[in-house]
């Protein structure tokens, strides 16, 4: 396959950017997007150019550090995919492929397409979490879970956080990547002490970084390579509501 | 080099309980008087930066990801193990204990199993704490599945994700300490230098991977918990960015290395395909539950699975290891595997792929239950090979997973410099020579949960540690050299990518030093590895500079070890003239080619010290042995037939 690519190049956080265009040869359809890019980078190094910074480690669709807009659809054409998992049988041969990093206040690019995610991290540190220290733990069975809980609740604990929620949606709104976890810790009934206290100091930390609010748009749930359902969105809410007539003040 | 390790005396199932209470303290209001840094943000380095800091330690840690969420643990799909026999099934803690030390083929440590064994009970209960949605079933409780080398079902998972529940567990209890202000992360930051001030461990110097800048930081003890370097052999199931470096560095400066040459070679795996790979996909040993592994009775067989009837299928496992069937341990299948390849009845283009078929499982339960197992790894399958396991069998190979070999540490977990303390894959203590599968997230975990939180502050309370800061001259001289090695691989500037000498070390690994090795090999491999390293100290070409995101210079200076350590590991395997578990020395087998081990002479640790200065290239590197004494167990040959 040859391909035709249009790629940001951006030289560090203060830098300008711009579009760069460069020919892919040599393409198979079974090499994965990443390794397409591993072969661009051994072209631009032996020409001397300064090869494509991009976020990548277990490329295996689970650690989550990669992820670019491939034709303004974050981490590209295939459902449920990240990017390391996406395969260059996905294109035809001679297509022009518009590639860029996600794109969000809370998200700045830091070199060509990697972006800093840290603000996740921080949202995190502000309660996605069940506060139990090591060895206070009681015996794993002694309190049953429903089932079905225990699958809805891992069906949001799946989020990698790779934010493509978050580049995917015109708001850059990181509500599904909150309400995964809220979602995940409000259904299982270790997290119930802190769930009202989470809910508010993850929406508080969420909007503090600089992401927008949901509008219902759903183009997060259209990208999110482990499906997470926009229902967490509303059980978000839910929790929200709830928490904010416990602690009225809370609502800024 | 003085060895001890530290093993308590007294009956097996009372040695760590006393040594427990044997263990010096530090009070609650000295903890804080304490700074500890731990390298690595897995299930190990997580668990144990967590605890520590809940316990009131004051604790650094560092990652080259960019988030501690990111480490390597994420990507182990299929379980835990630990003896909680909540089936009654026949499962106990000496069961566990005996299996592990069995899988690992009598080559590792009776006391550090035991201890492994005992405290996994609590690591499911800590999990569960914490939020982890493991498997249920109807009734609420927890569910289980098999695992090779056992005969019970002992391993609790989390669909084909287990590894990432596990560690975003641990990374929430991280993530509350950072926020109160109890641990400082520091992510994109890689170490490159243990620094030894006294002789003692006392701090390390780091990269910024943002903006290139060196930085020293104190404490007084490291914990290095920095995963397997499995990807010497370029091609591995291991993230990108998994290495050496950290331990490499700590070897040099005078840590000691255990068992370098023992490889785990993971029996099913998505096989290679063309030469721009980068890395080989895992598929969860847990489809050994369901699935069943064949190859066609016949040589060079070109016709499609479905159209090779029952009777010219040669189910290899089943047949050659009756009472263990599919479930096999990882070396015994991959060498089977090999075995059949080698004869010429692999299938797929290359010929290097056999057959694991779901057929039976999805006509006995449904494909829908199959699903439900099993789901995202038969999506994960499709994508890559772009066929449909639900109706094909999926074609598998063996690849590079896991490294039991790695820094020697001694009962508390600390090697033989003080204040060094080494978790998880990064030590070599407890897999002996074949990890058994769902073992790694339950050591990692036991590591850093339940271990290191008791045997640190013994250290802390018996040792004179003066107050040392980064003005310290071995600071300075540590900072310059790894400055003087930056500038060094910049310089070069000749013509060949860091990718290309990564891709041709690792085939030399790979031919030989992987899943077979011998004598007359490994001299080869021993003569080519240092003329790449020359190559590579000559010709390497790497763009940019130090001061901005440069992942070429980032690679180099991996690769740099890489292509010294890989040595090290020939010379292990050369040294061992025996087979044991996933060390498999050709010229030591039994007629029917199963490993044949010489416990009269190898019945120990082949542990290496590195000669020469820490910042030139090695003069030499030493074995010594620590002898491995059974006392509970009898050494026997394993049989899973």
């Amino acid at each position: 396959m040859k391909l035709k690519l249009h790629v940001w190049r951006q030289k560090n956080k203060a830098a300008q950017g711009r579009m760069v265009t460069y020919d892919a040869d040599n393409i198979s359809p079974n090499m994965s997007f990443l390794e397409m890019l591993d072969v661009v980078n051994e072209g631009l190094i032996t020409t001397g150019e300064d090869p494509i910074a991009f976020a990548h480690d277990c490329r295996e669709g689970i650690c989550g550090s990669c992820g670019v807009m491939v034709n303004g659809v974050a981490h590209g054409p295939q459902d449920a995919t990240t990017t390391c998992q996406l395969h260059m049988r996905s294109f035809q041969d001679g297509e022009e492929l518009y590639i860029e990093p996600w794109r969000a206040k809370g998200f700045p690019v830091l070199r060509d397409l990697v972006v800093d995610r840290s603000a996740f991290d921080r949202i995190i540190q502000a309660g996605g979490f069940v506060s139990v220290n090591t060895g206070s733990a009681q015996d794993a069975n002694a309190t049953p879970i429903r089932k079905s809980d225990a699958d809805e609740a891992f069906n949001a604990a799946a989020c990698i956080g790779c934010g493509a929620c978050v580049a995917a949606c015109k708001n850059a709104s990181a509500m599904l990547f909150v309400s995964a976890k809220v979602g995940q810790l409000s259904l299982l009934p270790q997290g119930q002490p802190e769930r009202q206290e989470r809910a508010l100091n993850m929406v508080s930390a969420m909007h503090e970084e600089g992401f927008g609010n949901c509008t219902n748009q759903y183009e997060c749930e259209a990208v999110c390579p482990k499906q997470i359902s926009t229902d967490y969105i509303a059980r978000l809410n839910r929790e929200f509501i709830k928490a904010t007539l416990t602690y009225p003040d809370a609502k800024k | 080099m003085k060895l001890d390790a530290k093993i308590p005396s007294g009956p097996l199932e009372s040695k760590w309980e006393h040594h427990k209470f044997d263990l010096k303290l530090v009070s609650p209001a000295n903890k804080r008087k304490f700074e500890i840094i731990v390298v690595g943000s897995g299930l190990a380095g997580g668990s144990a930066a967590a605890t520590l800091a809940e316990l009131g330690y004051n604790v650094k840690c560092f990652c080259f990801q960019d988030s501690p969420r990111r480490a390597h643990s994420i990507a182990a799909q299929g379980g835990i193990n630990a003896a909680k026999n909540y089936r009654g099934d026949g499962d106990s803690i000496y069961r566990l204990f005996y299996d592990t030390i069995k899988g690992g083929d009598f080559r590792s440590r009776e006391a550090n199993v035991y201890r492994l064994a005992e405290v996994s009970g609590h690591i499911i209960d800590q999990c569960v704490a914490q939020g982890v949605p493991f498997a249920r079933e109807y009734g609420g409780l927890l569910d289980n599945r098999s695992f090779g080398g056992a005969q019970v079902a002992r391993t609790f998972y989390a669909r084909g994700q287990t590894g990432q529940q596990l560690l975003l567990g641990a990374y929430s209890a991280l993530s509350r300490q950072i926020g109160a202000g109890q641990v400082k992360m520091f992510p994109k930051t890689e170490m490159l230098d243990l620094v030894l001030v006294d002789g003692k461990a006392r701090g390390i110097v780091v990269r910024d991977l943002v903006t290139g800048a060196m930085e020293s930081h104190a404490a007084d003890a490291v914990i290095l918990a920095t995963g397997g370097y499995g990807n010497v052999f370029y091609l591995s199931t291991n993230a990108k960015g998994s290495n050496v470096t950290a331990s490499y560095r700590a070897y040099k400066r005078g840590a000691a290395f255990g068992n370098p040459c023992f490889t785990q070679i993971h029996p099913t795996c998505i096989p290679v395909k063309g030469d721009y790979q980068s890395k080989l996909t895992l598929m969860s040993e847990s489809l050994r539950n369901d699935g069943r592994v064949w190859v066609p009775k016949t040589k060079a067989d070109k016709r499609a699975p479905g159209d090779i009837p029952e009777s010219e299928r040669d189910y290899y496992l089943e047949r050659k290891y009756p009472s263990f069937g599919n479930l096999a341990p990882r070396d015994i299948a991959s060498r089977s595997a090999k075995e059949a390849c080698d004869s010429g009845q692999g299938v797929g283009e290359s010929g290097f792929g056999v057959y694991l078929d779901f057929a039976d499982s999805i006509s006995r339960h449904g494909e829908e239950q199959i699903r439900a197992r099993y789901g995202n790894l038969f999506d994960m399958y499709e994508r890559i090979t772009d066929e449909n396991p639900y109706k094909m069998p999926m074609r598998i190979y063996p690849a590079v997973h896991y490294t039991m070999g790695g820094l020697w540490v001694d009962y508390n977990l600390m090697s033989n410099i003080p204040g060094l303390h080494v978790l998880g894959e990064a030590n070599f203590s407890d897999h002996g020579a074949n990890r058994l599968g769902a073992s790694a997230l339950m050591q990692g975990l036991a590591d850093g949960y339940f271990v290191i939180p008791y045997t640190i502050a013994n250290y802390l309370a018996s040792s004179k540690l003066e107050k040392v800061t980064t003005s310290h001259e071995s600071f300075k001289a540590a900072e310059d050299s790894c400055r003087k090695r930056v500038g060094q691989l910049l310089s070069i500037k000749g013509s060949r990518t860091v990718d290309s000498f990564h891709r041709e070390l690792g085939k030399i690994m790979w031919d030989k030093c992987g899943m077979a090795r011998d004598r007359a090999g490994l001299q080869e491999a021993l003569k080519a590895i240092p003329k790449l390293r020359e190559e590579f100290w000559q010709d390497l070409k790497i763009l940019g500079t130090n001061e901005e995101i440069n992942q070429s210079l980032e690679k180099a200076g991996r690769v740099a070890d890489f292509l010294e350590f890989g040595e090290l590991m020939c010379l292990d395997a050369i040294a061992r003239e025996e087979s044991c578990g996933g060390h498999f020395r050709t010229e030591h087998q039994t007629p029917d080619g199963e490993a044949l081990r010489n416990d009269e002479n190898f019945c120990h640790v082949a542990v290496w010290e590195h000669e020469g200065d820490a910042t030139g290239p090695a003069k030499g590197h030493k074995r010594h042995q620590e002898e491995l004494v059974y006392e509970h167990v009898k050494l026997a040959t394993r049989s899973y037939k």
